[in-house]
């Protein structure tokens, strides 16, 4: 009976001429448009495509990345190529193509993926934490309280998680807020200005795929610039006459040669990092290594086994953005839309209701 | 006079307060929920109930985060088409997603709105927290709202 009464009040509050006015949203809220999550997010990114694509505020030297990449694999496929297929074999420019393509996807993908971030806590929620933390002095109006850290027990090992001032939250382990950024990113690993963006658990694979992919890249066009070079000084031409013949080749010599030692090393690095399942913070601060002067630590959340921890890394499932970019911010967060309309409307139309649900039923 | 459907519950019941339960991390990062029973929930809900909702919860978060056959097939296929099926394919978190909220959903028709209680999906949340909203009933004369929040927000 009582469901009845719901469902027959809407259909008449709207279509009988009353004079309270049908439940609807508050006036205030009319003329604005619903707004994306993106366009009110607090942190320092920037967003495009309607939210579709996020970058950190300063893109760093991602355009500088792209460009050198562009331009040498470039220069490599118009000046090398011809000659080297001529001379050697054609699978060159293909393998060339192939490493290039997965060079610049996976540097867009780390670049424009959501690293991780953890959005803010709600006005209650950090009400709700404040409770939580002790003060035993009182006195705090003076001075800044120290850090508020928790606890926990991980692994047999004690893990103190801090309190973020600006996200309000206790980080999880391994979170840390990047101040570039203004974010707490899960799993952050650092914040890198060649990609433009922070390094975290969402976009690591990624990042590892990139600069593998790019090692690659550049130890494959060193190779075939050299082999090239090497051909055409043959037949008692000299070097200088082949870099006369092929001026972009030096460019490209030079580029390769001073970027595959950096990155054949971050590559080194970061394979070490996955086979340990560490993070390059965590590395950095010596977190687990006993710098502190305890003994008694070790990697918590290392599997032990290299095999699997390099799975977990990169072959684990792939976590969702949990900042909801491109969905709409909610209207007014109140229980109480419209009950005072409702029951005066059903008020008003009790008698009508009495004789519809006769004929009805 | 207890509600009877969500509808009812949100437009006829004002919000008392909320309850917050936390992350368990004592198993490493893995998304999991402690099942400590709050103290402000005493009155509201029977025990064993909430401690079901959220062993149920944390099994299905352990399902999505499992490391296994499945996940190693769908990252090495993802490594090798550079990522880009994750442009297109939906990953199978994101499927698992949507059963907790389809699960927390039913939760909150047959459970929650019934004892003026309504939960709130952790994803919503950046899965920091189970967000349980405690309403107190406005149009009844009970004397719930003396029973319920006895050390909450209002005391500050």
């Amino acid at each position: 009976m009582k469901n009845l009464d719901y469902q027959q009040i809407d259909p008449q509050a709207l279509a009988t001429p009353t004079p309270t006015p049908p439940p609807r949203p508050l006036p205030e809220h009319k003329p604005r448009r619903a707004r994306r999550k993106w366009e009110v997010f607090p942190g320092k990114n920037r967003f495009c495509c309607d939210g579709r694509v996020i970058v950190a505020r300063q893109c760093g030297v991602l355009p500088l990345t792209l460009g050198l990449i562009v331009l040498t694999s470039g220069l490599f496929f118009i000046f090398d190529c011809p000659f080297l297929v001529e001379h050697l074999t054609g699978c060159i420019p293909v393998i060339g193509g192939v490493l290039f393509v997965f060079v610049i996807i996976s540097l867009l993908q780390t670049s424009f993926t959501d690293p991780g971030i953890l959005p803010r806590a709600t006005p209650e929620e950090a009400a709700d934490i404040e409770k939580q933390i002790d003060n035993p002095t009182g006195s705090s109006s003076s001075y800044r309280p120290p850090p508020r850290t928790k606890e926990v027990v991980i692994n047999q090992q004690v893990v103190k998680l801090k309190y973020c001032f600006t996200c309000k939250i206790f980080r999880p382990p391994r979170t840390s807020h990047c101040s570039l950024c203004d974010n707490c990113v899960e799993r952050f690993d650092h914040h890198c200005p060649w990609v433009g963006n922070c390094v975290g658990k969402r976009n690591y694979r990624f990042f590892y795929t990139f600069i593998v992919s790019l090692s690659f890249l550049t130890a494959f066009i060193f190779g075939c610039v050299t082999t090239h070079l090497a051909l055409r000084s043959q037949g008692g031409n000299g070097l200088v006459f082949a870099l006369q013949a092929s001026p972009a080749s030096a460019l490209e010599l030079v580029v390769c040669f001073f970027s595959v030692w950096s990155i054949l090393g971050l590559s080194g690095f970061h394979t070490y990092l996955v086979a340990t399942n560490l993070t390059t913070n965590e590395d950095i601060k010596g977190s687990w290594s006993g710098k502190s002067g305890n003994e008694d630590v070790g990697n918590p959340y290392s599997y032990n086994s290299i095999t699997k921890n390099c799975c977990s890394v990169l072959c684990g499932p792939m976590p969702p953005s949990l900042i909801d970019r491109r969905g709409f911010v909610p209207s007014d967060d109140s229980v109480q839309t419209s009950p005072v309309e409702i029951e005066l409307s059903a008020a008003k139309n009790d008698t009508n209701m009495v004789g519809r649900a006769v004929t009805s039923g | 006079m207890p509600f009877h459907n969500l509808q009812e519950l949100r437009h006829s019941a004002s919000l008392a307060t909320k309850v917050f339960i936390q992350r368990d991390y004592s198993d490493g990062t893995i998304c999991k929920f402690l099942t400590k029973f709050p103290a402000e929930l005493d009155s509201r809900i029977e025990r064993s109930l909430f401690e079901e909702t959220v062993k149920t919860l944390n099994c299905y978060y352990a399902e999505a985060e499992k490391i296994g056959s499945q996940s190693y097939l769908e990252g090495c296929l993802a490594c090798a088409t550079a990522y880009i099926i994750f442009l297109c394919m939906e990953t199978r978190y994101e499927k698992i997603l949507k059963k907790i909220s389809m699960y927390i959903q039913e939760q909150n028709e047959k459970i929650y709105a019934p004892r003026g209680l309504l939960l709130t999906d952790p994803i919503e949340r950046g899965m920091r927290v189970i967000e349980i909203s405690i309403f107190e009933d406005s149009g009844s004369t009970s004397s719930s709202s003396t029973g319920s929040s006895p050390s909450s927000a209002t005391a500050q």
